[in-house]
């Protein structure tokens, strides 16, 4: 699985189009919505608990069971035979509300009805007393009720405390960061299907059908093999569709199960905005102690994720967000606490970075306050607290980085742009202007590859090589448009050395790859290519032999597959297609399953030793504009290098560089989640919510993958995942907007600046960076009295 | 009665009983068996829905725009084309160049988008030669894309036009020109009755007059990019619907030297040119307002007549001075724009009573005038402010103000006592100061989801600054748009 053999066809290494592309643009390709819809198929509408936090003190549902239409209702109890609990790790993720409402828009109970229209309706005319509660809404109130979802971690090595009181300079600080709705153009969807005998077919827009066929068996007491669940494709997933999809599929077969007919259950957008989880929202606090140059000497973070009303995968990603902390620096002496906050909203999950982008920003702050404090260029205080080659090369949680290369990778990015003569034109630029200010900051990307729970690592395919020679590929990833699949394809075509176009892609099903992992933790190739690499070389070294013995070849390894056929040496004894049909005639399988398990791994009870495979890395420039009347931005200029080995696919990779800065970038300034004072989502549609649009790219965008990228662990053909990391290059931007605020102070003092960075919070830092320089203080706490602080 | 007839794609369509308030979206994904227009928010703010529309000029010409059908309600189509995404491939199985750029350029990753994007550029492809980065960025403000960055579709949108294409729709075009013009001479308006409720579709005012008196209770419906969510989101049954569209009084353009009128029926795609001529930065305005999409169903008169405290001509409009003209039982009446405008949702506006069009006065050679759209994005947002300002300076003191706000108060507001505050007074610094502690304690804005009470009181007497800054400092930089701020 490192090197191809040289062929004039290669699969790998090129720039495929996405394998549904011509569909895409045609209409053609398929989502959930899309699909024939059964005979008699039942339509599901859900009804909204509308209390933040309150006790179900009566819930009358006659009149709906009554409405025109309407074939049948299910509320909690009627899952209480089997389950109304489909937490994926720990119990606590309720399909239904049971005694108590425990975020606004927890559904209480479902409706099928011959249309969506009238199941929409019937949902109306429920009865439901509620008593109010007290609720908790923001991390400050967890954090003051010590309210968590589950217990908080902490990871300690050396003597932080110590070494913090004896560094030459010391601070101490906060910064918050909001949420992020995944806002998939597809919203969540499912339909169900009875089949015979108690069998259940699921069409789901899930990133992990395995785990939603567990769950839909418990929920209709049957065993696994009775459900099968499939997904041909997502219209986008970003993490939001890795457990919650599980939430509207059962719902769907138990109604399915109930009625004996098939039922859809799509969310329009505002349900699906206020139901489901998003991003966690973060509050992180730090202590830091550094020398002169402002290398780190100890360090103390507070890391508080607002994780909702259940715990769904937040100690995953809140162990994330503390494996993150570090992101490329080496932290010598160091405590990372992480606090798993328990509040009446919906349960937050999965997205893109999964609390990586969050435990990153906690040190980018860190490093900003540094270097405003000393005066220094945050990019040289970055440098010198770079994670070494062969010392200062452990991670928090004990893991020795070996391939490091963000030396290199920012050095090349800083000559590329010229940061120190753009850093000059900026200075002059906002000299000579008095109320707009650019700004600029280049930041490094470490993100570690592979799932924190060592058993997700894991991947399966099942290869089919039918007599004419083409083949069907199936493996356990999902493909939410990153491309997953094309790769895939790739993979087995540089086996087999068959043109692209002989494979075709099917559906993700658990009835061909059983107990998948969700497509997650950007290891969608690294496991399942590698699987289909597995499947495609049992089948090619089955073949081989017989290729041996049939044309009398003296040695094996003089056998390659390329070209559309086999050679020996210069010699073509066949078409792959005769081949096959060859081997066929001679009785020799020609479909395998192959399977994969990341090697290397180890981790203790606390999450510390090798959570992950190996690092990808990465870094951006970006500069920015500010209106100091208005608050209002743009970014005018990015540039980015990202490593990502040595791509499969460089237009695949490049979308998602690309589309994972762009959405980080949203993430950071327009995509502003707001609740109201009642713990009422208001922004649950496009309306309000802002992602970022065509005109919010920076004129100037130049994306290049890193030419000497390489994984010197054995990922496939020497490729690293790139599904996450580049979102975090996106941090860029907020450092560089602070950077603009920084520079009405003279570069003595951090912004005061939150994410998202809204016109409104770039517009009130620009306030409080005028008022403390009107008032020479500075908004990081030192502590201790320090002369030099203020220019 | 006669039915609902249109063009779908090619295809004459006609449809007797079919529900006045059915989008047009649901009608394809659902009874026309077209699913590749998508559902992605149902409020026209995402853009996966877009179809073009075609419609026929009276000189037998085809005019194409991109429009949301998910909240285009069925009847709207009447003696129109609709083109859909299906429609592009050609019959021997090719992509169309859009579709093609597209799959060259990997515009595409999870797809649900796709089709929409497809259709916004498709209708660029057959109105427009090849754009700018800019001008496609403008064409794409309302169609959300969540994986790719866009900068691979924007690549798309241009290099569509290297594609030697005979274009079908264009090669067409006269023969569809002639199809629509035929089907909408000998016709009676539209009328239409489903499940009791009824649409009528009157092509002049006097129709329009005897409709209203008729169905008092009636809902009155224009472009339909807010009425449409009265549907689609709110769940609201609207009773009997009169369609504006068609009523010929509504539409025009006219210029004198003086002032523009323009019929409240003309959409804010068709009136852009004039007012971006006339008010340069009311034109940027337009260009931010809604989106593409949303810009070729919304009209002037619908805008006003809606009367949002968030809705973003107004602001400008009422500092320029527009009057408003209404019709209605008792003939025509023409008030100052801000007079339409009582209370939150009440309006002086009398039963029965339309916008029929709106006078707005040109600017003379001593008249300054800006506005101000603040919002978390620059495209296709609700502005948390909306800020405009005309001024008149005689020997360097304020001869005439007029200022405009939204997002700061339930209605759309001239700040009366800041006007006053300016009046006669010399155009400095010290006036500005007082100006803006009067403009901060003149309305008492609301914290809601697109900004705090503080934010919307400080950058609306930052606006005020701005203005001053702008007007004397002209050689300041101020605004963060614009191409040179990136050199």
């Amino acid at each position: 699985m490192i090197e191809p053999a040289a062929k004039s066809n290669p699969a790998i290494r090129t720039p495929a189009p996405h394998d549904s592309a011509h569909l895409h643009v045609s209409g053609e390709a398929r989502y959930g919505d899309d699909m024939p819809e059964p005979r008699g198929m039942l339509h599901c509408w859900l009804h909204l608990a509308s209390r933040t936090h309150a006790r179900i003190v009566r819930m009358d549902l006659s009149r709906v069971r009554l409405a025109p239409g309407v074939v049948d209702v299910i509320c909690a109890a009627d899952l209480a035979a089997t389950t109304n609990d489909i937490g994926p790790v720990f119990p606590g993720d309720l399909v239904f509300a049971e005694d108590e409402v425990l975020f606004d828009g927890q559904p209480l109970f479902a409706v099928a009805a011959t249309s969506r229209e009238a199941a929409r309706h019937a949902t109306t005319l429920a009865e439901v007393e509620y008593e109010d509660l007290p609720a908790i809404l923001s991390i400050d109130d967890a954090l003051a009720a010590n309210a968590e979802v589950v217990p908080s971690k902490q990871w300690l090595r050396g003597d932080p405390d110590g070494a913090i009181a004896r560094a030459p300079h010391r601070l101490a600080g906060r910064i918050r960061m909001g949420g992020q709705e995944h806002f998939y153009l597809e919203g969540q969807n499912a339909m169900a299907i009875p089949q015979e005998d108690g069998q259940m077919l699921i069409y789901s827009s899930t990133q992990n059908p395995s785990e939603l066929q567990h769950k839909a068996a418990e929920v209709l007491g049957v065993s696994a093999h009775a459900v099968t669940a499939e997904n041909r494709r997502m219209g986008g997933g970003f993490g939001g569709k890795e457990t919650q999809a599980a939430w509207f599929a059962v719902i769907s077969a138990k109604l399915a199960q109930r009625t004996g007919r098939a039922v859809k259950l799509r969310l329009d957008r505002d349900a699906d905005m206020t139901i489901t989880g998003k991003r966690h929202a973060f509050l992180i606090d730090y202590q830091v102690g550094f020398d002169d140059d402002g290398r780190i000497l100890g360090i103390d973070f507070l890391q508080a994720a607002d994780c909702g009303y259940s715990p769904d995968l937040s100690h995953s990603i809140a162990d994330r967000a503390m494996a993150h902390a570090d992101n490329a620096y080496f932290l010598d002496q160091l405590r990372i606490t992480s606090k798993r906050c328990f509040t009446h909203k919906a349960s937050n999950t999965a997205f893109r970075g999964f609390g990586g982008p969050q435990g990153m920003v906690g040190i980018e702050e860190v490093i900003e306050q540094i270097a405003r404090h000393l005066g220094k260029d945050p990019l040289a205080v970055r440098k010198v607290n770079f994670y070494g080659a062969d010392s200062r090369n452990v991670t928090p949680y004990g893991m020795t980085v070996e391939d490091n290369i963000v030396d290199g990778l920012v050095g090349e990015l800083e000559q590329r742009v010229d940061y120190a003569a753009r850093r000059r034109a900026i200075a002059q630029f906002n000299a000579s202007h008095a109320y707009l200010k650019k700004g600029i900051a280049l930041t490094p990307v470490k993100f570690g590859i592979s799932f924190t729970a060592k058993h997700l690592n894991q991947g399966g395919a099942l290869v089919l090589v039918y007599l004419d020679g083409s083949v069907q590929l199936n493996h356990g990833g999902t493909e939410m448009g990153q491309g997953l699949h094309i790769k895939v394809a790739q993979v087995v075509a540089e086996v087999f050395g068959i043109d692209l176009d002989r494979i075709q892609i099917t559906p993700t099903t658990t009835g061909k790859v059983p107990n998948t992992s969700s497509t997650a933790a950007s290891a969608g190739t690294d496991l399942n290519g590698a699987a289909a690499y597995n499947a495609a070389m049992k089948i090619v070294n089955r073949l081989i032999p017989f290729v041996r013995d049939h044309f009398k070849i003296a040695t094996e390894t003089a056998i390659v597959f390329r070209d559309n056929g086999v050679y020996a040496g210069n010699q073509r004894l066949a078409s792959f297609k005769e081949i096959v049909k060859l081997a066929y005639m001679n009785r020799i399988s020609l479909s395998a399953a192959g399977f994969y398990a990341t090697p290397k791994l180890e981790v203790d009870a606390l999450g510390r030793g090798r959570p992950f495979y190996y690092f990808a890395y990465g870094a951006a420039c970006t500069e920015v504009v500010i209106d100091t009347l208005t608050g209002e931005h743009r970014m005018t200029r990015v540039d980015i290098v990202h490593d990502v080995g040595k791509s499969l696919n460089p237009a695949i990779d490049m979308g998602q560089i690309e589309g994972g800065f762009i959405q980080g970038a949203g993430w950071l300034t327009s995509e502003e989640l707001w609740w109201d004072a009642r713990g009422r989502i208001a922004t649950h549609a496009p309306s309000t919510y802002k992602i970022p649009v065509a005109g919010d790219v920076p004129p100037h965008f130049d994306v290049r993958i890193y030419e000497r990228g390489i994984n010197v662990e054995a990922g496939v053909y020497r490729s690293k995942a790139v599904g996450e990391p580049p979102l975090m290059l996106a941090i860029s931007v907020l450092y560089a907007l602070k950077d603009a605020v920084s520079a009405i102070g003279g570069y003595r003092r951090a912004a005061v600046l939150d994410a998202p960075a809204t016109p409104e919070a770039v517009l009130m830092a620009v306030e409080e960076m005028k008022r403390a320089v009107a008032a020479r203080t500075s908004h990081a706490t030192p502590v201790e009295s320090e002369s030099a602080t203020t220019a | 009665m006669r039915p609902l007839r249109f063009l779908l794609n090619e295809q004459l369509r006609e449809l007797t009983d079919v529900d006045p308030t059915l989008t047009v979206l649901e009608w394809l994904r659902g009874p026309a068996g077209l699913t590749g227009t998508k559902e992605g928010c149902a409020e026209g703010d995402c853009g996966a829905c877009t179809v073009v529309l075609g419609t026929p000029t009276a000189d037998g010409k085809m005019r194409y725009r991109a429009v949301n059908s998910c909240i285009m309600f069925m009847p709207v189509l009447d003696g129109c084309q609709l083109l859909t995404v299906e429609h592009l491939k050609s019959a021997d199985g090719r992509l169309h160049p859009v579709q093609q750029a597209m799959v060259d350029h990997h515009g595409s990753q999870c797809g649900f988008c796709t089709p929409g994007f497809v259709m916004s550029l498709f209708a660029m492809y057959v109105s427009e030669s090849r754009p700018t980065r800019e001008r496609v960025n403008d064409v794409l403000s309302g169609n959300l894309c969540r994986c790719t960055g866009y900068r691979p579709i924007v690549d798309a949108a241009q290099a569509m036009y290297d594609t030697a294409w005979d274009e079908p729709v264009l090669a067409h075009a006269a023969q569809t020109a002639k199809r629509l013009l035929e089907l909408r001479k000998d016709s009676e308006p539209l009328a239409l009755e489903h499940k009791g409720r009824r649409y009528f579709a009157p092509t002049s005012a006097d129709q329009l007059d005897a409709l209203i008196a008729a169905h008092r209770k009636a809902t009155l419906l224009a472009g339909g990019t807010d009425v449409g969510l009265w549907v689609t989101k709110l769940h609201r049954d609207l009773g009997d619907v009169i369609y504006l569209g068609n009523v010929a009084e509504l539409h025009g353009i006219v210029e004198s030297d003086d002032e523009l009128v323009i019929g409240a029926a003309v959409t804010h795609a068709d009136a852009y040119d004039v007012i971006a001529r006339e008010f340069p930065d009311f034109g940027e305005l337009l260009r931010r307002f809604g989106s593409t999409l949303v810009r070729n169903s919304s009209t002037v008169g619908g805008n006003v007549a809606n009367g949002s405290p968030i809705g973003d001509s107004m602001p400008a409009l009422i500092a320029l001075g527009a009057r408003v003209v209404l019709r209605g039982p008792n003939g025509e009446r023409e008030i100052p724009l801000e007079d339409l405008y009582i209370a939150y949702g009440k309006q002086s506006r009398k039963p029965g009573e339309y916008v029929v069009r709106l006078r707005i006065p040109k600017l003379k050679d001593d008249e300054q005038f800006r506005c101000y759209k603040l919002s978390k994005r620059f495209d296709q947002d609700i502005s948390a402010v909306c800020a405009a300002f005309k001024l008149r300076l005689e020997n360097g003191r304020v001869a005439e103000i007029r200022t405009g706000f939204g997002g700061i108060a339930a209605i759309p507001s001239r700040a009366r006592k800041t006007e006053a505050a300016l009046a006669d007074q010399p155009w400095n610094e010290a006036t500005i100061t007082h100006a803006e502690s009067v403009l901060g304690d003149e309305f008492t804005p609301l914290t809601d989801m697109r900004a705090s009470r503080e934010y919307r009181r400080l950058a609306t007497t930052r606006s005020l600054r701005k203005f001053f800054i702008e007007t004397t400092q002209p050689d300041a930089r101020t605004r963060v748009l614009g191409a040179e701020v990136c050199a």
